[in-house]
């Protein structure tokens, strides 16, 4: 067990956290168990109160689990008060102190601890020039813009070098250009200073683009945990292929069924293969995903068919919304071609060709 | 087109505006007017003059009534103030827990219960306590003093805790800092505005008081309000006029530096 503590830099073991008492009582994580990296780009990924930030919060300190075990690098830190973990927060709202300066917050951490003055200087223009502020250190909180107030937070949290650093939707303050930015920006500095990053979203945009890992989190509960592609191309339930990406949910019936694959039958009474998630093994009634651009709207010879309902031109790609014979909808998505219409007009029949590979059953 | 309601265009707006104003200041401004006043009469004129300013600021009985006023202002203030931010701590950085409305009508007491009453009841406590112990300095009126001085120092510095972001002390601990050294390094200095109010306001307070300081007060510990009410007893001279200006002047100066101090960091 500690071996594999010690190649991790968080383990989470069996994490449950209950807030209140009685009949107020709210179960925010229902054990909850991942292991995440070193050196990894870890997200946790779900919708606001779904208990991401209270994970977050308990790898801080912020919190203790009601029941369950956190590692750090192998040392159990459950109980630990926040200021003797090695890690450090970017908080939502930056909590940069107003009564301190630029370079007097990126100081803070290490002053805490004690170290000599001039590393601290040196450490604090360092970490200044990460974050392109190196001219602004004299100035006071309130004479920064937000973007810069959320590299001065940045600074701050990595200065004292934690094991592990937190971020809590550090970027959804911004405006959508500058949020660009910073993913990108946020992704360079992971490389640059090796340290672990776990950061909370609800975006599942952005946790696609700059994770290495994606925890999916529901209710409390990890519905799944994968790299981004993994993630999008073989959710493993319902709520995971609803929230991340657009998705159409097909109802199938399992009629034979190995080792990470199944044959289901569609309502249309074609048998496609689809994937399926390790050690599930679905039978009878079933749900299955198939991505909009892992399908195709053809003429004839597809797995579907039905009558085109709407078709949306969105430059890139063009979106064909048809209604399938059994009632159910399914959106395909197409690249366009240069002088080249898709082809279809709302009332034409359409038949949906699905990929190989593309079909995915769900558990419910 | 709507048109802006504005309560300025109501009908007797500016009579009953022009009422309060004159009901509230013209008693002070004669009060003020008649300090300079050259006559032994409050309300005849006879003249300008600083004399009674001269007289006040000679007369033994006023410095020392003064000099005890503030000794026991600057105490009770810093008593209450202490107590007042401890008070205002303990009730706002811990979540929500049975009896925290008790606590705060606990703590604002001495707003509600009739001064009367509490004046009351010290003079009874306060009097048994001097026969046992024999001690009948100003400790007793420091004490009463700092109890009806905690509610007023409280209010600025629990609303002051209320507005202040609990994650700066979540990010204060997140770096390393011991409660002590977030507290000394983030709250403290974060609270200081408050804190100042919040001790001018419990001064202010403590220099004004008349009715627990008759009470409490033993022989020859006279307060300043305590002389004038006791002068006003004999023979009336345009004196008790200039201890009153002064009295006021000083008053404005505090809240003038307690408007300041809250504004800055606003």
């Amino acid at each position: 067990m500690s071996e594999a503590a010690g190649r991790n830099a968080i383990d989470i073991r069996g994490v449950r956290k209950v807030f209140g008492s009685g009949d107020g009582q709210v179960t925010a994580l229902d054990t909850v168990s991942v292991s995440i990296r070193e050196n990894e780009f870890f997200t946790l990924l779900g919708p606001s109160g779904c208990g991401k930030t209270t994970l977050l919060r308990l790898i801080a300190g912020f919190e203790y689990p009601t029941e369950g075990a956190i590692f750090l690098h192998g040392e159990d830190i459950a109980g630990l008060p926040p200021f003797k973990r090695p890690v450090n927060t970017v908080f939502q709202s930056y909590a940069l102190f107003p009564h301190l300066t630029v370079a007097e917050n990126v100081a803070f951490g290490l002053e805490s601890l004690g170290r000599p003055r001039d590393e601290i200087t040196a450490r604090v223009s360092a970490m200044l020039k990460l974050v392109h502020m190196e001219d602004l250190g004299d100035r006071r909180t309130d004479q920064i813009s937000g973007g810069q107030a959320q590299r001065v937070a940045l600074a701050r949290a990595l200065a004292p070098s934690p094991k592990v650093l937190l971020l809590d939707e550090p970027l959804s303050a911004l405006d959508y250009k500058l949020r660009k930015e910073m993913q990108i920006e946020l992704k360079r500095m992971q490389h640059e200073t090796g340290i672990t990053f776990v950061f909370v979203t609800h975006d599942q945009e952005e946790a696609l683009t700059m994770s290495d890992r994606i925890a999916v989190i529901s209710k409390g509960r990890i519905l799944q945990i994968g790299s981004p592609s993994d993630i999008y191309d073989r959710p493993a339930e319902r709520f995971v292929a609803d929230f991340i990406g657009e998705s159409n949910l097909l109802a199938a019936t399992v009629v034979g069924s190995r080792e990470g694959t199944a044959t289901v039958r569609l309502s249309s009474g074609a048998e496609v293969e689809a994937s399926v998630a390790e050690g599930f093994v679905p039978g009878g009634e079933a749900t299955v995903v198939v991505r909009p651009e892992h399908a195709r709207a053809v003429k004839q010879g597809g797995q579907l068919a039905g009558i085109v309902e709407n078709v949306v031109y969105f430059g890139t790609d063009t979106h064909i919304h048809i209604k399938l014979d059994d009632g159910s909808a399914f959106t395909v998505r197409q690249q366009n071609m240069r002088g080249q219409s898709c082809g279809f007009e709302v009332g034409d029949r359409a038949e949906v060709e699905i990929a190989a590979d593309a079909a995915q059953v769900l558990k419910d | 087109m709507a048109r802006h309601f504005d309560i300025r265009a109501q009908p007797g707006f500016r009579i009953a505006a022009l009422f309060t104003f004159v009901a509230l200041y013209l008693p002070i401004v004669t009060l003020v007017a008649y300090a300079f006043n050259a006559d032994d009469s409050v309300t005849t004129w006879g003249g300008f003059s600083l004399r009674w300013f001269a007289d006040a600021w000679g007369n033994v009985a006023v410095q020392d009534a003064a000099w005890r006023s503030l000794i026991i202002a600057v105490w009770a203030a810093a008593i209450a103030t202490t107590a007042a931010t401890m008070a205002a701590l303990a009730t706002t950085r811990t979540g929500p827990y049975r009896g925290l409305a008790f606590k705060y009508a606990f703590i604002n007491q001495p707003l509600m219960v009739p001064e009367i009453v509490t004046a009351v009841a010290l003079l009874i406590v306060f009097s048994q306590v001097k026969v046992w112990t024999g001690y009948s300095g100003l400790g007793y009126l420091i004490l009463a003093h700092s109890a009806f001085c905690i509610p007023f120092a409280y209010l600025p510095i629990r609303a002051r805790l209320e507005s202040m972001d609990l994650t700066l002390e979540r990010a204060a601990a997140d770096l390393y800092a011991t409660p002590w050294v977030t507290f000394r390094r983030v709250t403290l200095p974060l609270l200081r505005p408050g804190i100042i109010a919040g001790f001018m306001l419990a001064f202010v307070i403590s220099l004004d008081d008349v009715v627990i300081t008759e009470f409490v007060k033993s022989g020859g510990q006279d307060t300043l309000p305590t002389y004038m009410l006791g002068q006003l007893r004999r023979t009336v001279t345009p004196e008790v006029n200039a201890i009153a200006t002064a009295f006021l002047a000083l008053s404005v100066v505090l809240v003038t530096i307690f408007f300041f101090v809250n504004r800055r960091k606003t």
